[in-house]
């Protein structure tokens, strides 16, 4: 221990010049010679540059301290903190979440866009949406509950249709019109009335340029019409004028009520009204009526995304299509009514006594 | 977002020739000069100023250790040297921390570090060791040692303060002191 000391006190006065040249001669002699006290000299000396090393870290230390004091750091990490609302900072933490959330609302999306048809082109135009309701996706919600009330009874199987829209009557001995497009593609046609009654009905002559489709009742129950109230307008009607429309977009009868808003249809389309009328498909084939009780047009369509904007085909073109019926296809003859018995009716009594001449047209394919 | 930390009056070389010189007011300037851009680089990924001020600490020590010891060569902007140094320091504390993402966002360019950092661990390591040692020593041996070692004191200096009778006494006391010290300090080496 003692000599440990002893040479602690050597190094020491040897590095501090301490010591006589004499000593110092002596001592660098001996460390030449003895490795041993040499590699305790330099380690001695390793120590005392830690210790220093160590001194000058804290004194740094210490005076950083107090440089640091000197910033305001409040207002400098004001300054420097990139600002992320509270939304961003929500959405990070919940990123992944969001993320499902956002595929799953695609999906979905997409799954109902694709079931109920709107990627199906319709034709010419992308927005000009005929008018022909589409039962299947209607019935599918509601056959459950059909189902369910009928669940004792054996049931009898009745097929509903498929498609829907609107028909009237042209002559009292059974001859319809409604619009092409809603038995396109048909396999078989019925009618129904305002009483539930079905016929069925055959499609005598179609007018696809016009959208005209003429039916005729062929069912052995039916027996003709009373003479129609009607009267089938030849000249074309004026802007503004009253109309109103009584159609089937429901298994009811709904009546809907409008003004005439332009001479053309979708697209400058000239043989069709722009009418401004809410509708809805299963109004297609309708007839359009004005105040006095002719029929100024048969509803088509209406254009989508836009407010108020219904087209009914002109009822000149309608007539044009009527002549262009070969006479020898028509088993009966189609006589137009030319007497309205209409004009001096209010419109709730002019509804009442249309309605019987109003079909719910049932389309089946 | 990326903010420019206005610098201008002494240029890196004049910091560095200030800092052997132990210029004080050279020490501040840089200090003072390149704290905000840690700061910035620290509470924007995930820390806190305290944080920023260790690490920042920690990467001045770095740069005056490496200037002191006469193997600095100013191949890279102090800025960027320093701003490497905190960043690769930050990344190690966010992993041990476990708060690290994977992701840093950066303010400045950087360079590669890593031999300056294992130095400095090791370095650090002695010194904690030291710091250890030097507390466990009591007194008065601690603050006879830090007058004459650190401070720099005369030894005629520390026997007026401890009241000794004459110098060699108060040397005698300091070789015991010292002696205890290395004892400690190399008690701890041999124990890790």
């Amino acid at each position: 221990m003692n000599s440990e000391l002893a040479l602690i006190k050597r190094i020491e006065a040897y590095l501090y010049q301490e010591m006589s040249d004499e000593e110092m001669m002596q001592f660098e002699q001996e460390r030449a010679e003895q490795p041993d006290l040499d590699s305790k000299v330099i380690a001695h000396l390793d120590f005392l540059k830690s210790l220093k090393g160590y001194g000058e870290v804290q004194e740094l230390k210490s005076s950083m301290d107090s440089f640091h004091n000197e910033l305001d750091i409040v207002s400098l990490k004001e300054e420097l903190q990139e600002k992320e609302s509270a939304f961003v900072l929500y959405f990070r933490k919940y990123q992944r979440n969001f993320a499902v959330a956002a595929s799953v609302a695609i999906l979905a999306t997409l799954i109902t866009l694709i079931s109920t048809g709107q990627f199906r082109k319709s034709g010419n135009s992308s927005t000009y949406n005929a008018l022909k309701r589409d039962m299947e996706s209607i019935k599918k919600s509601q056959n459950a509950l059909i189902r369910n009330i009928n669940s004792k009874s054996p049931n009898k199987e009745i097929a509903p249709s498929q498609f829907g829209g609107t028909g009237f009557a042209l002559s009292s001995n059974g001859y319809l019109v409604t619009n092409y497009h809603v038995v396109q593609g048909a396999d078989s046609v019925y009618i129904q009335n305002n009483k539930g009654e079905s016929f069925k009905v055959q499609t005598i002559y179609i007018d696809p340029s016009y959208d005209i489709a003429i039916l005729q009742i062929v069912d052995p129950l039916f027996e003709s019409l009373s003479p129609l109230p009607y009267t089938f307008k030849k000249s074309s009607s004026d802007l503004g004028e009253d109309v109103y429309t009584i159609g089937y977009p429901r298994d009811e009868v709904v009546y809907g009520k409008g003004y005439l808003s332009a001479q053309t249809g979708f697209g400058g389309d000239s043989i069709a009204y722009q009418v401004s009328i809410p509708v809805n498909p299963g109004n297609s084939g309708g007839p359009l009526m004005d105040n006095r009780g002719n029929v100024i047009g048969v509803i088509s369509g209406k254009q989508t995304q836009v407010d108020g904007a219904a087209f009914a085909i002109k009822s000149d073109y309608l007539l044009k299509a009527i002549e262009n019926i070969p006479q020898d296809s028509l088993k009966k003859k189609l006589k137009i009514n030319s007497k309205n018995s209409l004009a001096s009716f209010n419109r709730t009594q002019q509804i009442k006594k249309m309605q019987d001449y109003i079909f719910m047209v049932k389309v089946y394919n | 977002m990326n903010k420019k930390i206005n610098h201008s009056k002494p240029t890196d070389s004049e910091i560095i020739l200030g800092i052997l010189n132990n210029s004080s007011s050279i020490l501040k300037h840089l200090y003072l000069a390149y704290f905000p851009m840690i700061l910035q680089l620290v509470i924007n990924n995930n820390g806190d100023e305290d944080d920023a001020k260790d690490i920042y600490q920690e990467a001045i020590i770095v740069l005056h250790g490496k200037i002191k010891s006469g193997d600095f060569e100013l191949s890279s902007k102090l800025k960027t040297f320093i701003y490497s140094v905190c960043r690769r320091l930050w990344l190690k504390k966010l992993s041990q921390k476990s708060r690290f993402s994977g992701d840093i966002k950066d303010y400045e360019d950087y360079i590669p570090v890593e031999q300056e950092i294992e130095h400095h661990q090791e370095k650090d390591r002695q010194f904690a060791m030291m710091h250890t040692a030097l507390k466990d020593l009591g007194e008065p041996c601690k603050t006879i040692i830090e007058d004459f070692y650190i401070h720099n004191r005369s030894m005629q200096e520390i026997c007026e303060k401890f009241g000794y009778t004459n110098a060699d006494n108060a040397k005698t006391q300091k070789y015991k002191c010292l002696q205890r010290l290395k004892k400690l300090f190399f008690n701890q080496k041999n124990e890790k």
